[in-house]
């Protein structure tokens, strides 16, 4: 699989929320690329834009959400008359949400797994009914074909018996055969890109490796990309090579897996690390465990300057509060939004 | 399913023998014999009371003997040989009185609740799905006032708009001529044609109603993150709506058909009076005031067993749409 072929763009994203208390800008100025067979980390805090960058990408963002600025680029293969295939760039931003090229997009190149397993299947369907509609909406196979299919997918993910959990309902699955049920499910027309959405933050510890362990499986059968969002550091250690970490709607830092453990740039990246608790590390006397001072701010406030610097320890007064920080490149592939790097 | 099912039959056995004792109690609650006041009643017109008749009729009821062989002399009549009683005031017996107008009470107000629904759900989902858009603030205005009318007042209205506007009589169920005429063809067709009025003004109340529960019960599922994962799959809004949320916010309709059944024969009292209706609430409206209390406990008694029937057809909707309530069966 070449992983330097072009798979998605996004650039300068921007999507906001018109509240009557004012507007959320969700997500304010996003720039990533995502090649085949990536498997790419979104890091933040709750409220920082990963899961509303998804949904734009989708073209799913809720009301009263709107995409205001930016493109989204979805490099799409196609079969060509004769009989190669050739990739062709489809503008979602282009597209109209609910039309039906961006419904043959949605499900089939670009698949979600969301966040809730419990909540994110329908009460009074079968797992089968939610599955087979899947597969028959995007490939032109019979009902009896679909289902085989389903089982099939099933059986990928590790369901326990699949041509008798098909006919279950949600409620008589547990969390984490939910979750498998939602992956096979994302997964059944074979999807470029993934976005999974926290998928394991409802999952006990047991079950979120299991399912971690599955997804990185998958990817590497199926070699399709993975947009792995999440809050859990460790987690994107263990699934993804390049990550991406937000803050207040902006991308404040990007690199490898590697160069982010091991030489964070942005003082948020740096808190991020430093309050995650370490097993076997010897602790010093009375040593407590870091936390991030302070919360994430109002979303129809946000400082003026660096959104960060509130809270930034090695903030710089007259400078961190007044200008933009500039994005610059501090090594192969690795950036950052701070004046400390200029 | 059916274990179910046989399950709530089982249940509705004791609920219809605690239905009957106290639709009993209340046959007796008022002072006196009943025999008396009739007596007194036939007095006043001036007849000659038969002790013979008095007699028969207080063997009959078992008057005079204790309460318990009184009720089960009662039930016993109504179980073994479907004798409700005697209608006080109109001298007949009660069974020859009810069941032609519980029949047409139930087609009126069973069609009252279809037309109800099938008007109420498609606005309902409308104004869901365009909440804050100008055609849900005019239909939501609409079933505000459709709220608040009281359906007797607009069956007032009604009549006075056709009987000045278009010279029509649009009061009761049948013309003239069908309305002592045995059961045909004919008649069945006439009814029909005088259905609609008392049908619409009676669904007018409960539709309103319907179209703000319909609203704000899609309201809550459209967030739901299962509407979520439909459409991320790709599927049109419009299926995607009927098929997921429009399924779940419908529960409610389902479990509340038993009580709406018993709900609109007692709504309907005051616009079938106004229409003259041959249904049952102005001929127990009438045997309350008058105290006929053998014809009023039969009403009581059919009305209580209705509600009872109608929960069980709700449950078994219910647990037929949704299927985590079978679980529990």
């Amino acid at each position: 699989m070449a992983t330097d072929q072009l798979l998605l763009e996004v650039k300068d994203l921007k999507t906001y929320f018109f509240l009557d208390e004012g507007t959320v800008r969700a997500v304010d100025g996003v720039d990533m690329v995502i090649r085949r067979g990536q498997a790419l980390g979104v890091v933040g805090e709750s409220g920082c834009g990963k899961s509303v960058t998804a949904r734009s990408i989708l073209r799913i963002v809720p009301r009263p959400g709107r995409i205001v600025q930016g493109e989204i680029t979805l490099h799409r293969m196609r079969e060509s008359k004769n009989g190669r295939t050739v990739t062709e760039a489809v503008r979602l931003t282009d597209l109209d949400p609910m039309g039906v090229e961006m419904r043959s997009i949605r499900g089939a190149e670009i698949a979600l797994v969301p966040q809730e397993p419990m909540m994110s299947l329908s009460p009074v369907h079968t797992l089968g009914n939610q599955i087979i509609e899947a597969i028959m909406l995007h490939q032109r196979v019979t009902k009896a074909e679909a289902r085989e299919r389903a089982i099939h997918m099933l059986d990928l993910v590790g369901m326990p018996r699949p041509s008798r959990t098909i006919d279950r309902y949600p409620h008589e699955l547990s969390g984490g055969m939910r979750q498998r049920g939602m992956i096979a499910m994302a997964l059944c027309c074979h999807p470029s890109l993934l976005i999974a959405d926290e998928p394991t933050t409802a999952l006990d510890v047991t079950t979120e490796a299991q399912i971690l362990k599955l997804i990185r499986g998958l990817r590497q059968e199926l070699g399709m990309a993975i947009m792995y969002i999440t809050h859990n550091l460790g987690v994107v250690a263990q699934t993804t090579e390049d990550v991406i970490v937000m803050y207040m709607g902006k991308v404040v830092e990007e690199a490898d897996v590697d160069s982010l453990f091991h030489d964070p740039k942005h003082p948020y990246t740096r808190a991020l690390l430093r309050s995650i608790p370490r097993l076997g590390q010897r602790t010093r006397e009375r040593q407590r465990l870091e936390s991030i001072r302070g919360s994430v701010p109002d979303p129809y406030a946000l400082p003026k300057g660096c959104s960060f610097h509130p809270r930034c320890a090695q903030a710089i007064r007259g400078v961190c509060d007044r200008e933009e920080p500039p994005y610059v490149e501090v090594g192969p592939a690795h950036k950052v939004r701070c004046v400390l790097y200029r | 399913m059916l274990g179910y099912v046989l399950r709530r039959v089982t249940i509705m056995i004791p609920t219809l023998l605690i239905i009957s004792i106290i639709s009993f109690v209340i046959i007796q609650l008022p002072p006196g014999d009943y025999l008396t006041s009739y007596a007194a009643q036939l007095r006043t017109m001036g007849d000659i009371v038969q002790q013979e008749e008095i007699d028969a009729l207080r063997q009959r009821y078992g008057l005079g003997q204790p309460v318990y062989v009184q009720y089960f002399k009662w039930i016993s009549g109504i179980i073994l040989r479907g004798d409700w009683g005697q209608s006080m005031e109109w001298q007949k017996p009660v069974r020859d009185l009810i069941w032609e107008r519980l029949a047409l009470t139930m087609v009126l107000s069973g069609v009252s609740i279809l037309v109800s629904w099938f008007i109420a759900i498609p606005i309902g989902v409308y104004s869901a799905t365009h909440q804050y858009s100008i055609p849900d603030y005019i239909l939501s205005i609409i079933s505000f006032v459709g709220v608040g009318t009281p359906g007797f007042m607009l069956a007032l209205v009604i009549m006075y708009v056709a009987m000045t506007a278009f010279g029509l009589n649009v009061g009761g169920l049948f013309s003239q001529e069908y309305l002592a005429a045995p059961w045909s063809w004919a008649k069945v067709v006439d009814m029909l044609k005088h259905l609609w009025i008392p049908v619409l003004i009676i669904a007018l109340g409960s539709t309103a109603g319907s179209i703000r529960t319909t609203r704000a019960n899609l309201l809550d599922e459209l967030n739901k993150p299962y509407v979520e994962t439909a459409r991320a799959k790709g599927l049109p809004e419009g299926r995607l709506v009927w098929k997921y949320p429009v399924r779940v916010a419908l529960n409610p309709f389902f479990s509340t058909v038993g009580w709406s059944l018993a709900n609109l024969i007692s709504g309907e009292t005051l616009v079938s009076v106004v229409l003259s209706l041959q249904t049952i609430g102005p001929m127990m409206l009438r045997a309350l005031t008058s105290q006929d209390m053998y014809l009023a406990g039969s009403f009581l008694l059919l009305l209580s067993t209705m509600t009872v029937l109608g929960t069980l057809i709700s449950d078994i909707l219910l647990a037929w749409v949704d299927p985590r309530i079978r679980m529990e069966a």
